[in-house]
């Protein structure tokens, strides 16, 4: 009998070390994007804003690894100079998302009542709404621009989140360890914070995860139809953009900063993806 | 002598809209007296859970008076219901349920110290004094809900129940999810309480199993389908049962 259960005990122990072993590699992964995206002056080989029109268009070689564009702009230094821009404004607009609609779903579960019932209606219609048009449509209204773009991608994507937190906030609700807190005095505040928040905030991480990809997706999207970065700042989405009639002469300029994208895409999915198993309580703990 | 607790005329009616009203508490009334220790039967349905909810005012009644040492807390919210928290406190039937996951049980047992302004070294102490009177270790105070016993977990429950030092100790089906022998130690300790604490601490017991109750209570209330059927001193009841469901009830254990 020993000798049989022995080897489930082992195949246990390294699914677990799997996960783990993941976890570092895609961990380190996206500290490296970070970091070549906070130093990323210091990284290019030349630099990203340099006109030299005798070398435009390029093709990749030794000394231009992504070969230039029709400025004779070296498109490396440009991708990495546009890391800055795509990652810190994908991140910043997570950041947002989450916040706000994890405020908005704790409140509605918390409170109840018609407020409840009117927030969680405009977020349907918002759901019910393709979103880029919507985003689109505001971006267009406010301007083009990066701060606008953001706005924008924070207007249609919080409902999500709202969705989220209300439900895991409805069901924390009516557990007696909430009921326990109540009878120990504890006010409201003290109850959303210390009990609420850290019960629920672990699915609502885990998928803002998985959002950065489509978000840095939707940012270059937007910025690709022209309402987000302006030129020349260096971002992925408006890069690809610019160099969009001259796809089939250099293709590299359209390339480099999809291939860009799609590297970072994949990893902070992967790492998301990864988290998600991580966190998983069945896996937890074992 | 002045009820700890006294219930006027207590109703609940649940209404859903498409749907008849139900009346899952219908106009009860009882005391309870310092030191005493009063039990609650009745099947699954029969209204025990929402009395008690309706006491500790996790639910708003319909009609009726709750009178908690004299001071009428039926609509006390905010501030005053926090006070009248000083005063009464509840076990709950899931203990590790009634334990925050995220929170070690020194926490949980600590909130309503800390709530009441009490410094952290000094809840450290107080909540290490109250597991050992609990029958725990200091220990205890560090570890999750998970990682402890049903047994041990209610254990916890009970010492933060007493932390506030509260006149009136509910139990809500306390010893209905754990096994028979941990029932009876549950049992003991809250009888170790009864004798430690004298007529400072008056106890609520909600149960369905009259076994029980006639080991543990002074007086006994009978709920059936929202009503109090019967009441007195336990052995009398079960004796010389008057209402037919009591009969029943009675009928079925033997």
């Amino acid at each position: 009998m020993t000798a049989m259960r022995e080897p489930t005990v082992r195949i246990q122990k390294i699914r677990k070390d799997t996960v783990r072993t993941r976890l570092i590699i895609f961990g380190a992964l996206a500290l490296i994007l970070l970091l070549c995206s906070v130093f990323c002056e210091h990284l290019t080989p030349y630099d990203p804003y340099l006109q030299d029109l005798k070398n435009a268009k390029a093709p990749p070689s030794p000394e231009h690894l992504f070969g230039t564009d029709r400025y004779g702009r070296d498109m490396l230094s440009r991708v990495i100079v546009g890391s800055r821009t795509s990652i810190f404004s994908t991140l910043l607009l997570v950041g947002i998302v989450t916040a706000l609609g994890t405020m908005v779903g704790v409140f509605c579960g918390w409170h109840g009542k018609w407020i409840d019932t009117v927030l969680m209606r405009i977020s349907d219609m918002f759901l019910a709404f393709p979103g880029l048009v919507f985003a689109m449509a505001v971006a267009g209204v406010l301007g083009g621009g990066l701060q606008n773009a953001i706005i924008a991608l924070v207007a249609i994507s919080w409902p999500k989140y709202a969705r989220i937190a209300r439900s895991q906030t409805l069901a924390q609700k009516e557990t007696p360890y909430l009921n326990a807190a109540r009878l120990s005095g504890s006010g409201t505040w003290k109850m959303i914070f210390k009990h609420i928040l850290p019960n629920i905030i672990g699915p609502i991480l885990v998928t803002s995860m998985l959002d950065i990809g489509t978000m840095m997706m939707e940012l270059a999207g937007l910025s690709f139809l022209g309402l987000g970065a302006k030129p020349p700042t260096a971002e992925w989405g408006s890069m690809m953009s610019d160099a969009r009639s001259l796809l089939s002469s250099v293709p590299w300029v359209t390339l480099a900063p999809g291939f860009a994208i799609f590297v970072s895409v994949m990893i902070f999915n992967l790492l998301g993806d990864t988290i998600r198993d991580y966190a998983d309580p069945k896996s937890r703990g074992r | 002598m002045e009820p700890v607790l006294k219930v006027e005329n207590l109703t609940k009616v649940f209404t859903r809209r498409g749907q008849p009203a139900f009346t899952a508490v219908d106009h009860i009334g009882f005391e309870l007296y310092p030191g005493e220790c009063l039990g609650l039967i009745g099947e699954s349905g029969s209204g025990k859970t929402t009395v008690v909810n309706m006491i500790t005012r996790l639910l708003d009644s319909t009609e009726g008076r709750i009178l908690l040492g004299g001071e009428d807390i039926t609509r006390l919210s905010g501030k005053g219901l926090r006070r009248a928290y000083r005063e009464m406190q509840m076990v709950f039937q899931t203990p590790a349920d009634s334990f925050d996951p995220r929170c070690t049980l020194g926490d949980g047992i600590g909130e309503s110290l800390r709530n009441n302004g009490m410094s952290r070294a000094e809840t450290k102490q107080e909540v290490a004094r109250l597991l050992t009177e609990c029958g725990l270790t200091p220990e205890f105070a560090s570890r999750y809900p998970h990682q402890v016993s049903g047994g041990q977990c209610q254990r916890a429950a009970i010492a933060r129940a007493l932390a506030v030092r509260p006149r009136l100790l509910i139990c809500d089906e306390a010893t209905s999810s754990l096994d028979v022998t941990i029932q009876q130690e549950i049992l003991a300790l809250l009888n170790d309480l009864r004798r430690h604490h004298g007529s400072e601490l008056s106890i609520l017991f909600i149960c369905h199993d009259i076994a029980l109750v006639q080991q543990f209570c002074s007086r006994v209330l009978v709920l059936y389908r929202g009503r109090i059927v019967e009441q007195g001193i336990p052995d009398e009841v079960i004796c010389h049962p008057q209402d037919p469901y009591t009969r029943r009830l009675i009928e079925s254990i033997l």
